[in-house]
C-alpha cells in the first residue's frame, strides 16, 4: 500500500512537501549519483533517576534533524542539518554532494509513501506519557530491591523512555516511515556484608508502552538484581586458562554478537577486513547450530520496522545448520555483492552515516540439555551475567566479561565466580561449539552496540551452549 | 577584536536570554549554555576518498532548580515556538519531582578567581583547511600504510572540529569556552594465514602540530600491523608486564572513576576513605592540572562554572583528593573540588620504552587491551590484551588471546618503574609502566 505525503501525519511534524524533498535530491545528486537518500528524525527522550530514596533527577533531550547521503561507487558524502528550513536543506545537500564527482543526475520521481508491518504497536505513545506516571515505578523498584536483603545498602535506579519519529525519502521516490517506542529501566544496587561491599545490576528494556512494566517482570528484576549481588560476597576467581566454559542461557548471546555478529557485517567483508570475508556458503558450525539476525521480533529492543536507509526489515538466516549462508547489508554492500538488502542498515541518528548493523540476534534450539551439558565437563565453568563485549573483526578476537559464574567440577555446579574476562577467536569458538541445549530465550536486558562511534539498541539471545575451549582470565594463586 | 569574539557574546546573550526565560517560566534558579560546532571528516581507503562528512550542529542545554527539585535537558530545535515550549515543560517536569534539599546551584563564590592564563585551545588554521590539503595529507598517510605486499586494505582517517559554548548562569556565572581539536588516525589489516590481523593508531589534539605527521602514522600502524604476524597464546602465569603508554593510560583512567564523590557516596569505590594514605606505589605521583597549555582537558571553568586550579591527586602514592562536585559534596558534607579529571599529568621516569624492557629482561609486553571490564566497588579487573613476550630485554613474539586479572588496589602498589614517554594523545598523560607480579592468563 502506498500514500501521498501529504496525507501523512509526518509532513506536518517535519514541515516537507513533495517539492522540497524533490529539491533537496535533486540538489543532492546534481553533481551525479548512484543514489541520495534524506533522513528525517524528531526523537524526544526522557529520563528519570531515583537514588537515596529520592527520585531526584530528571531530564529531557529533543532531537530533530535531516541527515543527507550521497553515494557513488562505494564512496558517501553526507551533511545534516538541524534546521528544516528549506535553504538549510539545500546547503547540507550542495556539502554531501561535493564527494560525487560528475556523471549523470538522478531524474526527479514520483514520491510515495509504502506502508509497512509494525512490529511494536503500542497503545499509548510515550510522548503522551506524564512523568508523574513513572514515578511510581522508580518507587516501586526501590522498595522491592531494599526489601530482598538487609544487606542492600545503596539502591539507584534510572528509567529513560523515547519516542522516535523517522523518515526516509530516497533517490527512487519512495518514502518509508517508522515511529520507534523504547524503554529502559535499570537498577544498581550495592550490599554490605562485613565491612565488605558488592554491586550488582540488572534492567529491562523494549520497544513497550508503560504497562508492560508491570510489578511481576519489576519484581523479577529486582530479585535477580540482588541475587546477583549477594553472591558476589561468596564468589572467587575461577582458575587462570584454557577450559570448557557454559555459556548460560539468554544473555550469552553476546557470544554471537561478538564472536559472529561483527564479523558478518557486510562492510568489514566487501572491504576484505573481515576474518569472515571468504567463509560464505561453507561449513562454519556443527550442524545444530543456526543463528539468525532478525528485526522482526516483536517489541525486541532490537527490532525495526524499516531500517535507518528505507529498507523493510526481515529475518535473516546468518547461519543455516552450520553453513555461513548470509551477511548483513545495507545498500552499499547489497549493490556491492549484487543481493537484496537484508534491512540492516542502521544508523544511530540523523547525525551519522548509515551502516550493517545487527537487530536482534540469537541461535535457535539445539538437540541437547543444560543438565546433559554440565554433566559432561570434568573442570570448567558456567557464564550467566555480563556487562560488555568486543571484537577484533580482522583477527576475529572476540572477548567479553563475566559479571557471575559458576565452577563446574566433575560434572557438577559448584562454588560461584566473578569478575573474569574470557577471550577467543572467532571461527574457532563456532567450531568449537559442541552441544547446544532446547533453551533458547532472549536476553530482556537492554543492550546497546557500539561501531565506529555510533550506538544502535540491540538484543540477543541463544540457548545453553558448551564452547570446547576459551581463555579464562581467571587467576592462579 | 576579531568577528569570532563577536559570535562568542552573541553566544552568551543568547544563553543568559535563556536563563531569563527559565526563570520566567517558573525556575527559581537556572543554568543555559549555548553550543554551536563545525566538524569535518575524512575518510580515505585504498587509493579512494570512502567518506566525506560535514556538519554544522547547534544546542542549548538547561539545568533547572525550582522548589528544592532539578532536572536537566537538551535540545536542538531552537525554533522560537518549540523552545518556548520546551522550557516551560522542562519546569512542570522539574516541580513534579522529589524534594532533595542537596540540589543547589553551586555556590557563586566558587565562580571568582578565575586564571588569568593563555591556554592556547584554538588553532586558527583548522577552519582553512581546505579538501585538497585534506586528500593530501591522506593519500601520504594510505601510501605509506600500502608499503608492504601483506597489506589487505588500510583506512587513513582525518577530522577537526571548531567549537564554541557559553554558559551563563541566575547567580553571575558568565563564561565562553573556544576549541578546535584535531585527530588523524590509521588502520591496516594485512593477511596472515586465515587471520586478518588489524592494527591502528592515531594523534589527538588542540592544534594541527601536536599530531603525527601523515606518513609517519601511515607506517607506524604498518609496522604494528606487520607485527601481529603469527600471534599466539602464551603460557598463564604471574610475571612482570610492562604496558606501553597508550594502553597504560587506558588501564590506569579507570581508577580516576573511584576517586569522584558520586562513587564515594554511593558507596562503589574502593578507594573510600583512603585520603591522606598510600594507596599506589611510591613512585607513582599525578597531578591534575587544568591549565596545561593546549591541553585536551583544559579549561579555565569546570562542568559546574567553578574556576579550575591545578591539584596533587597522588604524591608519592599518597591520595590527596576527590573530584567533589556541589551536588555529593553536599551529600558528603565535603566542600566541592570540582567534579571530574581536567589533564592528569604523570610525573615521568628516566627511561624510554627500550629502556624498560632492558631493565626487565623476561616478561610480558602489553601493547593494547582487547575489552574486558573492572568493577570499581571492590578493584576487581580484567582485560583482554595484545602485546609481545619480553625475552632477553627485548620485544619477543607476538601474543594474542590472553587476558590480564587483578585487583587496582594491589595493581597500583606493584608499579616499579615508569618510563619518560608520557603519552601525549589523552587527558591522562601516563608512561610505559613496569608491574611487579601481574596474572596474565593464556595457554
Amino acid at each position: 500500500m502506498t500514500q501521498l505525503l501529504a496525507e501523512h501525519p509526518y509532513a506536518a511534524s517535519f514541515d516537507i512537501d513533495e517539492a522540497v524533498i524533490s529539491r533537496v535530491l535533486s540538489e543532492a545528486t546534481a553533481r551525479g549519483a548512484a543514489f541520495a537518500d534524506l533522513y528525517f528524525q524528531h526523537t524526544v527522550s526522557n529520563s528519570v533517576r531515583l537514588e537515596d530514596g529520592i527520585v531526584n533527577s530528571a531530564s529531557t533531550s529533543v532531537s530533530r534533524g535531516v541527515g543527507v547521503r550521497v553515494v557513488q561507487e562505494d564512496a558517501t558524502g553526507y551533511a545534516f542539518s538541524e534546521s528544516l528550513e528549506p535553504d538549510a536543506m539545500l546547503s547540507a545537500a550542495r556539502t554531501a554532494a561535493a564527494i560525487a564527482s560528475g556523471g549523470k543526475s538522478i531524474e526527479p520521481q514520483e514520491i510515495r509513501v509504502h506502508d509497512v508491518a509494525d512490529h511494536y504497536a503500542v497503545r499509548r505513545d510515550w510522548e503522551d506519557v506524564a512523568a508523574t506516571e513513572k514515578l511510581p515505578l522508580l518507587q516501586t523498584v526501590e522498595r522491592i530491591a531494599k526489601s530482598l536483603d538487609p544487606a542492600v545498602e545503596k539502591v539507584s535506579v534510572a528509567w529513560s523512555d523515547s519516542d522516535e519519529r523517522v523518515l526516509v525519502a530516497t533517490s527512487e521516490g519512495a518514502i518509508y516511515t517508522d515511529r520507534r517506542p523504547m524503554a529502559i529501566i535499570r537498577l544498581s544496587v550495592t550490599a554490605e556484608k562485613n565491612g565488605e561491599r558488592q554491586s550488582g545490576m540488572s534492567s529491562l528494556a523494549r520497544r513497550e508502552a508503560l504497562d508492560w512494566f508491570d510489578e511481576e517482570r519489576l519484581r523479577t528484576m529486582c530479585q535477580e538484581a540482588v541475587d546477583r549481588t549477594m553472591i558476589l560476597f561468596e564468589a572467587g576467581r575461577p582458575p587462570a586458562g584454557e577450559m570448557p566454559v557454559v555459556l548460560a542461557a539468554g544473555a550469552s548471546g553476546i557470544l554471537l554478537h561478538e564472536a559472529i555478529g561483527h564479523g558478518l557485517e557486510a562492510d568489514f567483508n566487501r572491504k576484505g577486513i573481515s576474518i569472515y570475508a571468504d567463509l560464505l556458503n561453507k561449513e562454519v558450525a556443527p550442524e545444530f547450530v543456526t543463528v539468525v539476525d532478525d528485526g522482526t521480533v516483536e517489541h525486541e529492543r532490537g527490532a525495526l520496522n524499516v531500517d535507518d536507509e528505507g529498507n523493510p526489515t526481515e529475518r535473516t538466516v546468518l547461519i543455516d545448520r552450520g553453513v555461513l549462508r548470509s551477511y548483513m547489508h545495507d545498500r552499499i554492500s547489497a549493490a556491492h555483492y549484487g543481493v537484496a538488502p537484508t534491512g540492516s542498515g542502521r544508523r544511530q541518528s540523523f547525525r551519522h552515516v548509515p551502516m550493517p548493523r545487527m537487530r536482534c540476534t540469537y541461535m535457535e534450539d539445539g538437540p541437547h540439555t543444560y543438565d546433559e551439558i554440565i554433566a559432561s565437563v570434568d573442570h570448567g565453568i558456567v557464564a550467566e551475567t555480563f556487562t560488555n563485549g568486543q571484537v577484533q573483526i580482522g583477527a576475529g578476537d572476540f572477548t567479553f566479561f563475566v559479571k557471575n559464574g559458576w565452577l563446574i567440577e566433575k560434572g557438577k555446579v559448584t562454588a560461584p565466580i566473578r569478575n573474569v574476562n574470557i577471550i577467543g577467536n572467532g571461527p574457532e569458538a563456532l567450531r568449537n561449539i559442541t552441544m547446544a541445549a532446547n533453551d533458547a530465550k532472549l536476553d530482556l536486558g537492554g543492550w546497546t552496540c557500539g561501531k565506529e562511534g555510533q550506538g544502535v539498541p540491540v538484543s540477543q539471545g541463544i540457548p545453553s551452549v558448551l564452547v570446547k575451549s576459551l581463555t579464562v582470565g581467571g587467576t592462579d594463586e | 577584536m576579531s568577528s569570532a569574539t563577536t559570535t562568542e557574546n552573541d553566544l552568551l546573550e543568547e544563553s543568559q536570554a535563556a536563563v531569563a526565560r527559565a526563570r520566567e517560566a517558573g525556575a527559581d534558579d537556572a543554568v543555559a549554555s549555548f553550543s554551536t560546532g563545525r566538524s569535518v571528516e575524512y575518510v580515505y581507503r585504498d587509493g579512494q576518498v570512502e567518506k566525506v562528512q560535514e556538519s554544522t550542529s547547534k544546542r542549548l542545554t538547561v539545568e533547572l532548580y525550582a522548589d528544592g527539585r532539578y532536572s536537566a535537558h537538551a535540545t536542538s530545535d531552537l525554533r522560537p515556538g518549540p523552545l518556548g515550549k520546551f522550557l516551560a515543560d522542562a519546569v512542570a517536569l522539574t516541580r513534579v519531582l522529589e524534594v532533595d534539599p542537596h540540589r543547589v546551584i553551586p555556590d557563586p563564590a566558587l565562580y571568582e578567581g578565575r586564571a588569568d592564563v593563555d591556554l592556547d585551545l584554538v588553532d586558527p588554521s583548522i577552519a582553512t583547511m581546505d579538501r585538497d590539503q585534506c586528500l593530501a595529507l591522506l593519500g601520504e598517510m594510505d601510501t605509506a600504510a600500502h608499503g608492504d605486499p601483506a597489506v589487505i586494505s588500510a583506512a587513513s582517517h582525518l577530522q577537526f572540529s571548531s567549537s564554541e559554548s557559553a554558559r551563563a548562569s541566575s547567580n553571575g556565572f558568565a563564561g565562553v569556552d573556544r576549541r578546535t581539536a584535531i585527530v588523524n588516525m590509521c588502520e591496516v589489516t594485512i593477511a596472515d594465514g586465515e587471520k586478518r590481523p588489524e592494527a591502528y593508531a592515531y594523534g589527538y589534539a588542540a592544534h594541527r602540530d601536536g599530531i603525527p605527521g601523515a606518513a609517519e602514522l601511515g607506517e607506524l600502524t604498518l609496522e604494528r600491523a606487520l607485527g601481529r604476524r603469527g600471534s599466539g597464546k602464551g603460557d598463564s602465569v604471574r610475571t612482570k608486564v610492562v604496558i606501553e603508554r597508550e594502553a597504560a593510560a587506558s588501564l590506569l583512567g579507570r581508577v580516576f572513576g573511584a576517586l569522584t564523590g558520586g562513587a564515594i557516596q554511593q558507596k562503589r569505590s574502593f578507594l573510600a576513605d583512603k585520603l591522606g594514605e598510600r594507596v599506589a606505589s611510591s613512585i607513582l605521583s599525578i597531578t591534575d592540572d587544568p591549565h596545561l597549555v593546549r591541553g585536551l582537558g583544559s579549561s579555565l571553568f569546570d562542568d559546574e562554572g567553578i574556576s579550575t586550579r591545578p591539584r596533587p591527586v597522588l604524591e608519592d602514592g599518597v591520595l590527596r583528593t576527590y573530584f567533589v562536585d556541589t551536588y555529593y559534596g553536599r551529600k558528603l558534607g565535603w566542600d566541592p573540588t570540582t567534579g571530574s579529571p581536567s589533564n592528569l599529568v604523570v610525573a615521568c621516569g628516566d627511561k624510554d620504552l627500550d629502556g624498560l624492557l632492558a631493565e626487565v629482561g623476561d616478561g610480558v609486553l602489553v601493547t593494547d587491551w582487547a575489552g574486558g571490564n573492572a568493577d570499581l566497588t571492590t578493584g576487581d579487573f580484567s582485560f583482554g590484551m595484545r602485546g609481545n613476550l619480553i625475552e632477553g630485554g627485548a620485544v619477543g613474539r607476538p601474543l594474542s588471546e590472553m587476558n590480564v586479572t587483578g585487583n587496582y588496589g594491589d595493581l597500583l602498589e606493584r608499579i616499579v618503574a615508569l618510563g619518560s614517554d608520557a603519552y601525549p594523545y589523552s587527558t591522562l598523560r601516563m608512561p610505559s609502566a613496569v608491574f611487579d607480579g601481574v596474572q596474565v592468563s593464556g595457554l
